[in-house]
């Protein structure tokens, strides 16, 4: 039978504040276990949350930027359940009031069309520690440094069809709330989490089908392979007769396969009720709209301007805009050139080419954004040609210096001195005189290609230095008598 | 030496000022009283002799140099609930008889700020859940007016330790009557706080949205004094509220003249013990004399606090107390086959039987299917009762009635019957669940025990609380009274 998909997502952003979302401590990644719990971290007797205003401002900064209604008055709920890297026995998350209603978010697909789907929901929550079973000897280890780390829970309508919208999705979340600044995306580190609802129906039907949820996944590749590995798990039970069990279940990167973590049927009863040691979250007008004024330019807005404003593609204007930081760059280095295209053109090439080699992010860039409209300008105003400028731009990643200084030194500056360019095209119309008969045998047309022999020996005699667009000029007029 | 000390806080500060007496004297004859008599009392769980004569050292330097604070040198105790640094806090459970904090609770840290100098932590029923205090782990504390009485709870202890002149102070905590009850239970003079005007960070939570700390002493002056170092906003407490603190000592000396007393006649009916009706009539009588005025109001729906109470407060103790899952610290059984074990033995062996039965109350109310039944309808009432109040304060400043229906009852005679002892807390309840101010003040004797008269005020009128207690204080000397204490053989 032939099925239609049906993809819901829930996204675990960990927001970046510098402390916890009820505590004062910490939440750098990947320090030594448990030294960022404090007191209130731990759950010691006595101990009370308060809630760290800066992780608000991050959850309304995320519902304005997708038009969402914003919870004037939100409120937290316990949500109870045991597990040892739970310290409270309870995580605090918001349950009935969320502080980001519903909203629309749109994105691109890879092939360019816009693609639309319903956000639910975003609400405010902590994260739990992490429980170790390595090394242990039968035993857990628990690690809270992470245990109250601020996430926003982002709910996604069932609006998703294949894997390649959700991926796109995910791709164009990430680098929204990057460009918020509310959250590092560092998916390695677990900074965004992605649990994926799906449910099979027989195409045309409107209808829902059971539907089961793949749990952390935190990879773009690991949720399009995860979502392929249970798409054709529930095709094959239910081609087969059988009946998709609603539960929860967990991608296996290294089999590539999802197992059954639990059934709903011996599900939690979470037993959700206002966290009583807060008050309700209250907005005013005024302080949705001191948020409102914080905002950046988001990437959709970006992409437009930058076709507009530069003349770029909309791919171009796509790959440029993707990470903020990258943009960053790229204005940057536009506004130092003077040449937006040059600098596109740059950055889409050598320089990300460069970066993804050295598996390097661009705020890890050796070159800076002025280096690189040093040599911009160098190729502009011609001192070297494109093809140096490449020398130039690898002398410059391995720290020799700017465009200007490795120029000097390694005595590139182009030879626009059209007396030793002439010369060199009288040694090598000299030296052969076959191709030249050749040449002057030829039609126009031919004559275009055949010219690129000459440029390339005068190209090598002067070791890639001399100025290509006087070379030609001086080639043509040398070798096209018939025209004088 | 006489074997209690009868003197009031403001009196033992005057002789301290005086130089009649040193801190390192008074705790010296504090921890004699206790070695004496706590034997038979068993009001405080731990007492901290070495730590509080160190104190009580320093705090005689202070009040050398001139740099003495309202209480610098004064022992006082604190309610084994409230955090202190250093010194072991059970909350009258085996599951915390091991843990000691690295932290003061800010009301501990605001009374050493005061200059008081901790001697102990008192005795009370295990997470504060109890009206006798026989629901402790360290046994029961007694009525020190007769030893085969309890003397409330779940603030039993402190109400004890003062009553019995251990400590002329002593916290408490109040999240349906624990400090007003004993208070009345063992003739002494307790204030509840409006819900918000004492911190509670470090005060080990039972029912969160109810819980509040207060000052447990002779007198409504010495009450006075204690609060105006407790009260005041501490940003660590979200529901902490954000307003100074007043000086109660100054406004104590207020004019009843005028004074619109309203008695709600649902405290006078059926189940008040009538000797404790004489005594609230007289006192409320000697109201009128100072130049007050009686009115009857109405709180109808007093009756439904108790099963309001009892959804609520349990509810959010369930989840309060999970915490205490035998991983960080607490109790621990030995040899746990997994996790799960792990959980149903700590928590099963380190937990006392009410304490497990509100659990299981608490947890059913907020299971699935039950919620709306149970706590939504819960938080209805409370709404209700909140609301009846408020009416009642259109045309009355303080509602006075008696604090408990019956005087102190025997040892054993409630512990079978759970719901008898739960109709203990009638008149109390309902002040919580408003988050009202509330003391329970000596009103007289009935069959030889004390009476307790409870007067309830708006939110934040503690200061027109503590007035009309001490005017009444200034007539009488019913909490001048002291139990005549028999020393064991």
């Amino acid at each position: 039978m032939s099925y239609e998909m049906v993809i819901g997502l829930e996204v675990h952003l960990q927001l970046a504040t510098r402390s916890k979302i009820f505590s004062g401590s910490a939440t750098t990644f990947g320090a030594e276990p448990n030294t960022q719990a404090n007191a209130v971290d731990l759950a010691m007797p006595g101990m009370l949350p308060v809630l760290n205003v800066q992780a608000v401002r991050y959850a309304v900064m995320f519902g304005l930027a997708i038009d969402a209604q914003i919870g004037k008055r939100s409120v937290f709920d316990r949500k109870n359940y045991f597990y040892p890297d739970l310290p409270k026995g309870y995580q605090i998350s918001q349950f009935a009031e969320p502080i980001v209603g519903g909203g629309r978010f749109a994105f691109n697909l890879p092939d360019g069309t816009q693609s639309e789907v319903g956000i639910t929901r975003a609400h405010l929550e902590e994260d739990a520690g992490k429980s170790l079973h390595e090394d242990f000897h039968g035993m857990t280890g628990i690690d809270l440094n992470r245990a109250g780390t601020p996430l926003l829970e982002i709910v996604t309508e069932p609006d998703f069809r294949s894997a390649e919208q959700a991926v796109a999705f995910l791709k164009a979340l990430h680098s929204l709330v990057t460009y918020l600044g509310i959250s590092d995306g560092n998916m390695a580190e677990g900074s965004m989490r992605c649990d994926v609802n799906l449910s099979l129906r027989p195409k045309g039907s409107d209808t829902l089908g059971t539907r089961t949820e793949v749990k952390n996944v935190n990879s773009f590749r690991f949720v399009e392979k995860a979502i392929h590995c249970e798409r054709v798990r529930q095709e094959d039970i239910l081609d087969d007769g059988g009946s998709i069990v609603q539960e929860t279940r967990l991608y296996d990167a290294d089999r590539d396969e999802t197992r059954s973590m639990r059934s709903k049927e011996v599900a939690n009863d979470y037993r959700y009720f206002p966290e009583p040691d807060l008050l309700p979250v209250i907005l005013s007008d005024a302080d949705i709209a001191d948020i409102v004024a914080t905002l950046p330019e988001l990437p959709r807005a970006r992409r437009a301007r930058f076709e507009e404003a530069y003349g770029l593609s909309g791919y171009d204007a796509g790959v440029l805009t993707d990470e903020r930081a990258v943009a960053d760059y790229f204005e940057a280095t536009a506004r130092a050139s003077g040449d937006a295209k040059l600098a596109a053109n740059w950055i889409q090439g050598d320089l990300l080419a460069a970066l993804n080699a050295d598996d390097k992010n661009i705020t890890e860039c050796p070159v800076q954004a002025d280096q690189l409209a040093g040599l911009i300008a160098r190729i502009k105003d011609q001192t070297i040609s494109g093809k140096i400028a490449k020398q130039v731009f690898e002398a410059m990643w391995q720290g020799e210096g700017d465009a200007d200084a490795i120029i000097e030194a390694r005595g590139f500056k182009q030879v626009s001195d059209s007396g030793a360019l002439e010369s060199m095209v009288d040694q090598v119309v000299a030296d052969n005189p076959d191709q030249v008969a050749q040449y002057r045998a030829a039609d126009p047309a031919k004559r275009k290609k055949l010219s690129g022999f000459f440029v390339g020996q005068i190209m090598k005699a002067s070791k890639g230095q001399a100025n290509p667009k006087m070379v030609n000029d001086l080639l043509i007029a040398r070798l096209d008598p018939d025209d004088n | 030496m006489s074997v209690t000390d009868s003197r009031s806080l403001t009196e033992l500060a005057q002789a301290l000022a005086n130089g009649d007496t040193s801190s390192v004297a008074l705790t010296e004859a504090a921890l004699t009283r206790i070695d004496a008599l706590d034997g038979a009392l068993n009001s405080f769980i731990t007492v901290d002799r070495e730590s509080a004569l160190r104190d009580a050292t320093a705090a005689d330097a202070r009040i050398a140099d001139g740099s003495a604070a309202p209480l610098t040198g004064i022992p006082i105790a604190h309610k084994d609930i409230f955090c202190t640094r250093g010194l072991r806090t059970s909350c009258g459970s085996r599951m915390l008889d091991n843990f000691t904090p690295p932290y003061d609770a800010t009301v501990v840290e605001r009374l050493r700020s005061a200059g008081a100098v901790v001697i102990g932590k008192t005795n009370m029923d295990e997470f504060a859940m109890g009206s006798s205090n026989e629901n402790s782990f360290y046994g029961p504390c007694k009525n020190p007016w007769d030893l085969n009485r309890v003397p409330g709870g779940s603030s039993g202890g402190s109400a004890a330790a003062v009553a019995a002149g251990l400590v002329a102070a002593a916290t408490g905590t109040d999240t349906g009557g624990s400090i007003r009850q004993p208070a009345a239970f063992c003739g002494i003079t307790g204030l509840k706080p409006t819900y918000g005007l004492v911190s509670r960070l470090g005060m080990i939570a039972y029912a969160s949205s109810l819980d509040q700390g207060g000052p447990m002493a002779r007198s409504a002056e010495d009450c006075a004094l204690l609060l105006e170092a407790m009260a005041g906003h501490d940003p660590r407490d979200s529901t902490s509220a954000q307003r100074p603190v007043a000086n109660y000592r100054e406004q104590l000396a207020q004019s009843l003249d005028g004074l619109r007393i309203g008695i709600p006649k649902e405290y006078f009916g059926e189940g008040l013990d009538s000797g404790v009706a004489a005594v609230i009539e007289a006192a409320l009588k000697e109201y009128e004399s100072m130049g007050a005025t009686l009115h009857e109001i109405s709180l109808p729906r007093t009756a439904l606090s108790i099963p309001a109470y009892y959804v609520i407060a349990p509810a959010e103790a369930s989840t309060n107390l999970s915490r205490y899952d035998g991983v960080r610290y607490g109790h621990r059984c030995d040899n746990p086959k997994d996790l799960e074990d792990l959980y149903t033995r700590s928590r099963e062996e380190g937990f006392g039987a009410e304490v497990q039965r509100r659990i299981l109350v608490g947890t059913y109310a907020l299971s699935s299917g039950y919620y709306d039944a149970y706590y939504k309808k819960a938080q209805q009432v409370r709404r209700f009762i909140a609301g009846d109040f408020a009416s009642a304060f259109e045309s009355v400043d303080v509602i006075a009635g008696p604090t408990t229906p019956g005087i102190a009852f025997a040892l054993g005679s409630k512990t079978s019957d759970p719901t008898a002892m739960y109709l203990e807390d009638i008149y109390t309840l309902s002040v919580n669940l408003a988050g009202l101010p509330a003391m329970s003040l000596p009103a007289g004797f009935s069959q030889g025990m004390p009476v307790g008269l409870q007067l309830i005020g708006q939110h934040f009128e503690e200061a027109r609380l503590l007035g009309a207690a001490h005017q009444f204080q200034q007539r009488s000397d019913w909490h001048r009274q002291t139990p005549k204490l028999e020393l064991p053989a």
